[in-house]
């Protein structure tokens, strides 16, 4: 044996140096995956793969992501599965660290075989291993980031996003803003990543006479106070927040604290009124105050959202999400927006699969993609079509009211994320009978 | 790697009696000089890494890799805590310029050879390490370490200080040329890659143990054991100081460098105060003073946290137990490792072997 190892040890080295005199980035594309194939299925099982940070500092908010999606599987499990089948769901931890989001993800793919990937989760991760799984063949579905990048057939054409990018979004809260508020000097709150970056895009369309400052913030620094005093210096009396939840509520805090009050205008990734009440409560009482009105404060604030929150109790899907929740859930953590999040990726994986067949390969799945609406739960149109991976393609404009469901400012209206209009839609949303994601 | 063995200043070799035993092969090896022994148990290790990588799949490929240039880095950090004994705990800043280097390079110069690259990238993160080594060669202790840390959160937000130039927080991403077209079918993408890693970490283990088994070396132990002594001896305090951090810098960076071509990424989260932290958890648990150290190290950080999954899962636990169960599992070991060996993982295996060697 040793006989035989050292000398390919020798070659290999040899080869090594010999080798590394070309350049180091350069890389030949191979020929498209073959998607005719169907790894991770059997005959009782199909195996879907995430990587979500389930540990670190990322974890606290976006865990109930997997928790959501992990309650709607075993839903579908329990009352007969997808095509005779059983969702085998299996999440790694990358601790939202890149560098562990690539080898978990190789991990899923080699040594799970997954079937596709499902809501890879965050921008930073995400985008490190969107070459790999394309190179592998692995539909990559339902990306959760509002990142523009997901959205580019040519270049990856097995990815697919699933919330309204933050142009979009943007796009419509600045239209909304400039209508309805046409006399508002209006200031910018942003992360200093592509959030921002792309978030500010949309915005200009419609606000750059309006806008009177831009502020960013970044979300290793939990102090902002300069942002919040020149945000209040330079007048603006509407604040446009692309923040995470915990820099929503340190906003408010921030500005409550000084006797600022500007109408907050927040984005769907950082105006989850449950997790920012409980925020806030949380914030309030390290800074010694126990019985902050939490709830109070967020009455009024203006969101953009896609899919129906937790407060709208009267929504069917909101009632089997609950249903749900109650039988499948992480016992005492209660239901949130995020936790919807997710159960609304697996609802639409569950359609998915169930269109892709009874012998579903990868290539059927991604038909099935292109074929099937799936708007399912969500408020606003979906786009997954050979040239559109863009997901939810708008938002509805709403209030928050304490004690109440939230109202409705502004039905659902798309847009695309250039200098393309703003439209009313034509679609229907489906109940939960009309939405076949599981067996019966 | 045998070689990689103690370099102690007193030997632990010599049984009670005092009588000298028949030369064995072991002593025979160990009489070699340092300058032919390193580079043969090197060339030995590559064989073993190839071997070993011929057998395994793709994700393992990637964990032997990463074993690589983790080992590099915490040898670098052994050469400074070991033997020199002063305190980083910034060395995860270290693999960071090393990851920017190569992921600048191969975006912005994609025709430069990869051993190019990593000689750029030794010879800046060792100016880096010039640096901060000069600017720290006066503290010790908490001072040094407070110094250090603030070198691991500090450095990482340059990257959302200059977006254009360092991506931002989303940091780069880059492909790096994998197995050369002639050897399509004989050798994987992932088996060069991590042969790749590992030819170069065993490059520059063979530099760091020929450095710490010189006179260098003799000077660190002596500035760590007690510096006035090591001062009144004649030894230059303040140079040997600093010459520690500027190659245990270079070692970091190296290992920067092999992270960044391995995973084909650059971005700030991987290079937090955490990174230099389990870092030196790892050399701790690995054990401080020897080369050997720095390999359990490496394991122990890579797998670990493997098995503690694995048996998360075995369990089948409240899923907010699981999830954190595997960082539990490292920090529960690393008490008592360090409870029961003070040495570490080292410290186990050379006491194991010494009571078997006692019992034959």
């Amino acid at each position: 044996m040793r006989s035989r190892i050292a000398p390919a040890a020798a070659l290999m080295a040899a080869a090594l140096l010999a080798t590394s005199c070309g350049g180091a980035g350069e890389t030949q594309d191979g020929a498209g995956a073959d998607l005719d194939v169907a790894p991770g299925v059997t005959d009782d099982s199909i195996t879907i793969g995430s990587h979500q940070p389930l540990t670190g500092p990322a974890a606290p908010g976006y865990i109930h992501i997997s928790n959501g999606a992990r309650a709607v599987f075993d839903h579908i499990n329990d009352n007969g599965g997808i095509n005779g089948r059983q969702i085998d769901y299996v999440v790694k931890d990358d601790a939202y660290d890149p560098a562990r989001t690539i080898e978990v993800t190789r991990e899923l793919v080699h040594d799970e075989e997954i079937f596709a990937m499902m809501s890879g989760l965050g921008t930073p991760t995400h985008s490190k291993v969107t070459d790999f799984l394309d190179d592998e063949g692995v539909p990559d579905l339902f990306v959760s980031s509002g990142a523009l990048q997901w959205n580019q057939p040519e270049e990856y054409p097995l990815t697919y996003g699933f919330q309204v990018d933050y142009t979009k979004e943007a796009k419509i809260q600045g239209q909304y803003i400039a209508e309805n508020m046409p006399d508002a000097k209006v200031g910018y709150l942003h992360q200093n990543d592509d959030v921002g970056r792309d978030s500010e895009t949309g915005l200009e369309q419609y606000l750059g006479d309006q806008r009177v400052a831009v502020e960013s913030y970044d979300s290793g620094n939990t102090d902002v106070g300069p942002q919040i005093s020149a945000l209040q210096d330079a007048g603006a009396d509407v604040v446009v927040c692309s923040c995470i939840p915990a820099f929503s509520a340190l906003a408010m805090l921030e500005s409550a604290s000084i006797g600022y009050e500007p109408q907050f205008v927040m984005s769907t990734i950082g105006a989850d009124s449950a997790t920012l009440q409980g925020l806030l409560s949380e914030f309030a009482a390290d800074a010694g105050q126990d019985d902050l009105p939490a709830e109070e404060m967020l009455d009024g604030m203006i969101y953009t959202g896609y899919f129906p929150s937790v407060t709208m109790q009267d929504d069917p899907w909101v009632q089997l999400y609950s249903q749900i929740y109650d039988e499948y859930g992480e016992g005492d953590t209660p239901m949130t927006n995020t936790t919807i999040y997710g159960m609304l990726q697996a609802t639409l994986m569950g359609k998915s699969l169930m269109e892709a067949g009874d012998d579903p390969t990868r290539q059927s799945l991604i038909d099935a993609v292109h074929e099937q609406d799936l708007t399912g739960p969500g408020l606003v149109p979906f786009a997954a079509i050979e040239d559109d991976h863009g997901g939810y393609s708008g938002a509805q404009v709403l209030q928050f009211r304490a004690g109440e469901a939230p109202e409705t400012l502004q039905e659902a209206r798309i847009t695309d994320n250039a200098g393309g209009e703003i439209t009313e839609p034509e679609f229907e949303r489906p109940g939960p009978e009309e939405f076949a994601f599981h067996d019966e | 790697m045998v070689s990689l063995s103690d370099h102690e200043s007193t030997s632990r070799d010599g049984g009670p009696g005092g009588a000298a035993p028949a030369p064995t092969l072991g002593d025979r090896w160990r009489a070699l000089p340092a300058l032919v022994r390193f580079p043969l148990a090197a060339v030995a290790a590559f064989a073993a890494i190839v071997a070993l990588t011929s057998v395994t799949g793709p994700t393992a490929d990637l964990r032997i890799g990463s074993v690589g240039y983790y080992m590099l880095a915490i040898a670098g950090l052994q050469l400074l805590i070991g033997y020199s004994g002063q305190i980083s705990l910034g060395h995860g800043a270290f693999m960071f310029i090393g990851a920017y280097t190569v992921a600048l390079l191969v975006l912005n110069q994609p025709a430069l050879p990869l051993w190019l690259n990593m000689i750029i990238t030794v010879v800046l993160s060792c100016g880096a390490g010039l640096l901060v080594g000069a600017a720290t060669a006066r503290l010790h202790g908490p001072y040094l370490a407070g110094a250090t840390l603030a070198l691991a959160v500090g450095l990482p937000s340059l990257t959302v200080r200059y977006p254009e130039l360092l991506g931002g927080s989303n940091g780069l991403a880059f492909s790096t040329r994998g197995a050369p077209a002639s050897l399509a079918g004989v050798v994987t993408d992932t088996q060069w890659q991590a042969a790749a890693v590992w030819l170069t970490t065993l490059i520059g283990l063979v530099v760091l143990a020929t450095i710490s088994a010189g006179r260098l070396g003799r000077r660190m132990r002596a500035l760590r054991d007690d510096e006035s002594a090591a001062g009144l001896a004649g030894i230059p305090v303040g140079r040997t100081k600093v010459i520690a951090f500027v190659i245990s810098a270079g070692a970091g960076g190296l290992a920067g460098a092999c992270q960044a071509y391995l995973l084909g990424t650059a971005t700030p989260s991987s290079f937090g105060v955490t990174l230099s932290l389990s870092l030196l958890a790892a050399l701790v648990l690995g054990g401080l003073g020897s080369m050997w150290g720095a390999f359990f190290g490496a394991v122990a950080l890579v797998y670990i946290e493997l098995w503690g999954e694995d048996l998360a899962h075995a369990l089948s636990l409240d899923s907010n137990v699981a999830n954190n169960l595997p960082i539990v599992f490292f920090g529960v070991l690393l008490i008592l490792i360090i409870l029961v060996w003070p040495r570490g993982l080292h410290g186990m295996a050379s006491s194991l072997a010494g009571s078997v060697r006692r019992g034959r």
